[in-house]
């Protein structure tokens, strides 16, 4: 079993393999495990795609199989993984950050409350809202 | 801290959410929210997600946002200033002088939440977006892989795996030794002290190590002390 982790959350994939540097899901898994799918024009994430390198598709495609980690490397993303390669990281590039940021549109989360209840900033919309942060430490 | 104002303001459209940047989980954070009480939504943020996201350094910091969901004000300090750098650290206490810049500090920020949450965009302290923008602290690179190393940290402690997850704890503090978000959790995760609190030699070492400098900008607020960095605008 295979976890990786996004901005989209925590999935456990058991058809990822992975080898060294490189983490290989077939490609019907991609959607569930990282947000993207496979098109004819690239790897898609809803209307973005992004084509992939000519000169190098066996770097990124193999057998059905999509080598996420090396697509991630492409798009300027930080990977991460454990030691047994069990556990992937893959992250966010400080210009996803920044661009969202310089947007102004205050980025979107869902946390728990005490009691497990989730709520997101989206619901609080039509209230002007004081984000604050706190930590018993 | 927030609950007087917000029972005061119950009438406008204004709420808080604070987010507790707490890896340990609800049951840590759970005494200091029934000690607070607070009628406003307190979040459970384990992985510090809200910290990335918003490019936060330390608690407090908030951001303001409108009722259409855009940043009014990015992340700031709320409430923490280089005044309490003068804290004793044995008691905690603040010197007379340090005090009185503390109360100045806090009832500054406090008026300005509050004209706020009653005007919206009509406040003064509500930014335009060019001003927005200007008060941004935009991440790096080093940035981007330190909450990457953190989260991976973070949850292969979770899964048992406290040897390898505290490396990648420490590597996120190296990557980005200016935030006590990350190098305060981990020393928390890794010992839980008997107050609870994550301030050791080495953290007061790293704080000495500041020297004259500022851990924080101020807020750019009118009447913020100037003695702890406001400056007037022109």
């Amino acid at each position: 079993m295979t976890t990786i982790l996004t901005d989209a959350g925590v999935s456990s994939v058991d058809t990822a393999r992975a080898a060294g540097e490189d983490l290989w899901l077939p490609a019907a898994d991609l959607p569930r495990a990282s947000g993207w799918t496979l098109k004819p024009e690239g790897l898609c994430q809803g209307e973005m795609c992004v084509p992939l390198p000519r000169a190098a598709t066996e770097r990124y495609l193999a057998d059905g199989a999509v080598n996420l980690a090396a697509f991630w490397r492409l798009l300027g993303r930080p990977v991460l993984h454990d030691t047994s390669g069990s556990t992937w990281m893959l992250g966010a590039a400080a210009s996803d950050r920044g661009r969202a940021l310089c947007t102004l549109e205050a980025p979107d989360f869902t946390l728990p409350d005490i009691d497990g209840n989730l709520h997101s900033l989206s619901d609080y919309r039509g209230k002007r809202v004081f984000l604050t942060t706190w930590s018993s430490w | 801290m927030w609950q007087a104002l917000y029972a005061e303001l119950a009438q406008e459209d204004f709420i808080v959410i604070a987010v507790a940047e707490e890896s340990r989980g609800a049951e840590t954070a759970r005494e200091w929210i029934e000690l607070a009480r607070p009628t406003y939504p307190v979040l459970i943020d384990r992985e510090h997600h809200v910290a990335d996201l918003y490019n936060m350094v330390n608690v407090p910091q908030a951001v303001w946002i409108d009722e259409q969901g855009r940043i009014v004000r990015p992340s700031e300090t709320a409430g923490s200033h280089d005044a309490w750098r003068s804290r004793d650290r044995a008691s905690g206490t603040l010197p007379e002088s340090a005090l009185a810049l503390a109360a100045q500090a806090k009832r500054t920020y406090v008026e300005a939440v509050r004209d706020w949450a009653q005007h919206g965009a009509r406040s003064r302290h509500a930014f335009t977006p060019e001003q927005a923008r200007a008060h941004l602290a935009l991440p790096d690179d080093k940035v981007a892989l330190a909450n990457a190393h953190f989260r991976l940290g973070y949850h292969l402690r979770a899964a048992g795996n406290v040897t390898e997850g505290d490396v990648h704890l420490q590597l996120a503090a190296d990557l980005r030794p200016d935030s006590w978000n990350i190098y305060r959790q981990a020393m928390n995760l890794r010992e839980l002290g008997p107050t609870g609190l994550a301030a050791d030699d080495d953290f007061f070492a790293r704080v000495d190590a500041l020297g004259s400098g500022r851990y924080y900008p101020p807020p750019d607020l009118e009447g913020f002390p100037t003695e702890l960095g406001f400056a007037p605008r022109e």
